[in-house]
């Protein structure tokens, strides 16, 4: 059934139609309104949760963790310092290898204090062993949380997933969303099992003791091959979801990519007026197109260097800062293309810090700019009189 | 109840790597004999952390859910609804150590105990951070030696349980490894109560206190025995007094401080002054326990 709803709201229905058992969050804008829709469902009665409301992030982490131990299909959402305050235990989580699914509406770290839309809270995260996902609409947060659950409970991957959606750009603003029906959903998503291991007194195990070093890299090995094992995993469950659902979006949206000589890479909501602006570069002759990923963790790399050893230059738009390195979106595609043959020009952008908007105009301009810096090459013959040459 | 009566099962196996006379594997063992099979253990860093082993083995028999310093209520928590949800009805016991309950760890204690989750918290107390090498907590003693107040610590004891009471759960009570069946009788009353129980547990460290390994009991008892520890239990708001501590009311029926201090090495430099401090410090615990008592009775 179609319905208007925010990115928030799509949240929470796809928590509720994912039938999750435990959920425990603290409020933070501009998340809450995901935690207080998942309120009024449990408390009438049209979700069948326990819902723990407690007094930090870092609190409602551990509860996930305790949660998903004990074997219950597990739900949070956060933001930004709230985020950052649970961190300890988001590490904890994965490593623990525990399929907890995480909502996080991007938004700005202060100081200065701002709420607004930016990707740095979840970026500093990528290194901490979850799968990640940016949505680009209110139907893929939807979507992407349901699928979630598949992806993390798969034996062959059991790790956790956070999906970010933009602050107030998704979170706040209504879209139509196909909400579908839950008897379809739960075919799609039957309930959590107990494999390999979920605490039970009468087959005691002990979780997370100490490990020498003579286990340790092994343990760690095996965390970073299921991220890795995801892949296949994430894709199957895209197809099967297609199947069902008729809707299909893969590690990599890409929007007139297939002739492009230009390209803009980015990621979230923003993706959508970088897609305008190609279209307006279309009408003047210029082949442009836009790359918007879809999962950070694991990185598509291959796909992404597949695509981009036809283009002639790439802008890469990061709406992050990683202070003295600058965009991590910008560091992530080069060292990708490495091991390339063929590595096209490259220039990075940072803009939209702290929620600033991006137009399609701004778009349009980052085309022109890249172009134009591809044309004149790294080294720029300065003064240079052409009339002179002949040329 | 009686020492013999006590269950026979053995939860913490032999060869584990606590130090000789360690007060926090002797708390496990005899907080797990009152607990039983039907039980989840939530350990935070710690002294057991250490003391279970490392992987591939354990010596806790019972299931246990190692978790971060600061998160063991919270852990817990998410235990407990866990179980709810599914029907499932097992005890969740929290086994932290008083970093872990009076420092890092007090702001998760707060929010269960204000939810009256339906866990019990034993806190063993070593009065100190003794597991990454005697550093004071908050629940560290006036007075004491520890290698981050090498003159002896300037401020009082952070009173937790007293704390965890003013959130009105259910069930609140001190105990010391030194009175063992007043400490099982407390943990089986515990675990009939649903909501929150919170279990503080006196325990003597000879490493960090610099006593003699053989001498933990005795330091344990003469900490009840002087009333520099008080065995009291709270339940539904009503503080009642327990083993030894109920004759213990007046002053002259406790023995003198110097006893409990003189045997271990943190209190070796103290002053007469700071003697006489920590004198008034229990003198005044024991007329704030009169009161509540006197109160009660008043009613």
């Amino acid at each position: 059934m179609i319905q208007v709803l925010t990115g928030n709201h799509s949240a929470a229905y796809a928590a509720l139609l994912s039938d999750v058992e435990v959920v425990s969050a603290y409020p933070i804008t501009p998340q809450t309104q995901i935690v207080e829709k998942i309120a009024e469902f449990v408390e009438t009665g049209k979700l069948k949760a326990k819902y723990v409301r407690v007094e930090s992030e870092h609190s409602a982490m551990a509860v996930c963790v305790g949660a998903s131990s004990a074997g219950a299909r597990t739900f949070t959402a956060t933001s930004s310092h709230g985020l950052l305050h649970m961190s300890e235990m988001v590490y904890w989580a994965s490593a623990a290898r525990l399929p907890i699914v995480m909502p996080v509406v991007c938004r700005t770290l202060g100081p200065p204090w701002n709420i607004w839309n930016e990707h740095t809270d979840m970026l500093l995260l990528r290194d901490f062993g979850w799968i990640q996902f940016f949505a680009e609409s209110n139907q893929e947060v939807l979507d992407t949380i349901i699928q979630a659950y598949r992806i993390a409970e798969d034996e062959r991957v059991l790790i956790p997933v956070m999906v970010g959606l933009d602050a107030f750009t998704l979170s706040h603003t209504s879209e139509p969303v196909d909400v579908p029906e839950i008897e379809s959903v739960r075919k799609f998503l039957p309930p959590r099992t107990n494999a390999p291991y979920v605490f039970d007194p009468s087959n005691p195990f002990t979780f997370g003791n100490l490990a020498y070093p003579s286990h340790h890299m092994e343990i760690k090995y095996m965390h970073h091959k299921a991220v890795e094992d995801a892949r296949k995993v994430i894709l199957e469950v895209d197809d099967e979801w297609n199947k069902i659902f008729c809707r299909k979006y893969g590690f990599l949206d890409k929007f007139m990519c297939e002739d492009a000589k230009v390209i803009i890479l980015t990621i979230g909501s923003s993706a959508g007026d970088a897609k305008e602006a190609a279209k307006v570069l279309r009408k003047a002759g210029i082949a442009a197109g836009v790359l918007r990923i879809r999962v950070i963790n694991p990185f598509p790399s291959k796909e992404l260097s597949n695509i981009l050893s036809n283009v002639e230059a790439v802008a890469v738009v990061d709406r992050n800062l990683s202070p003295g390195n600058g965009g991590i979106l910008l560091e992530k595609i080069k060292s990708s293309l490495y091991s390339s043959k063929y590595r096209p020009f490259i220039k990075g952008y940072l803009a939209g810090l702290g929620g600033r908007d991006i137009t399609v105009k701004d778009y349009i301009k980052i085309f022109e700019k890249t172009l134009e810096a591809y044309k004149k090459g790294e080294t720029e013959w300065f003064n240079l009189n052409l009339e002179m040459t002949g040329s | 109840m009686n020492i013999k009566d006590l269950n026979k099962e053995e939860y913490i196996l032999p060869g584990n790597s606590s130090c000789p006379g360690c007060p926090a594997s002797l708390g496990l063992r005899l907080l797990t004999k009152a607990v039983g099979d039907n039980a989840i253990l939530v350990i935070p860093a710690s002294c057991m952390t250490v003391i279970q082993g490392a992987y591939p083995h354990t010596s806790i028999k019972l299931p246990t859910l190692n978790i971060a310093f600061a998160a063991s209520a919270a852990a817990a928590s998410g235990l407990s609804a866990a179980f709810e949800i599914k029907g499932k009805s097992h005890s969740i016991v929290v086994y932290a150590g008083d970093g872990g309950t009076a420092d890092i760890g007090l702001q998760a204690l707060s929010g269960a105990a204000e939810r009256n989750e339906n866990i019990t918290y034993v806190c063993y107390d070593n009065e100190a951070y003794q597991n990454t090498g005697i550093q004071r907590s908050s629940s560290t003693p006036y007075g004491a030696w520890t290698t981050t107040t090498v003159k002896g610590k300037l401020e009082q004891k952070k009173d937790v349980p007293k704390i965890v009471a003013s959130h009105n759960v259910p069930y609140v009570a001190t105990a010391s490894i030194a009175y063992p069946i007043d400490f099982i009788e407390k943990v089986r009353k515990a675990l009939k109560i649903g909501g929150f129980k919170y279990i503080h547990l006196h325990a003597p460290c000879p490493t960090g206190w610099r006593f003699p390994a053989e001498k933990t009991i005795e330091v344990g008892r003469l900490a009840v025995l002087t009333g520099a520890w008080i065995l009291y239990e709270i339940e539904k708001g009503v503080l009642q007094l327990t083993g030894p501590s109920k004759n213990l009311l007046e002053r002259s029926a406790r023995k003198p401080i110097q006893e409990y201090l003189k045997l271990q090495g943190r209190f070796q430099n103290l002053t007469d002054e700071m003697i006489n401090k920590i004198n008034e410090d229990i003198e005044e615990k024991w007329n704030e326990i009169k009161l509540t008592i006197k109160l009660k009775e008043n009613l």
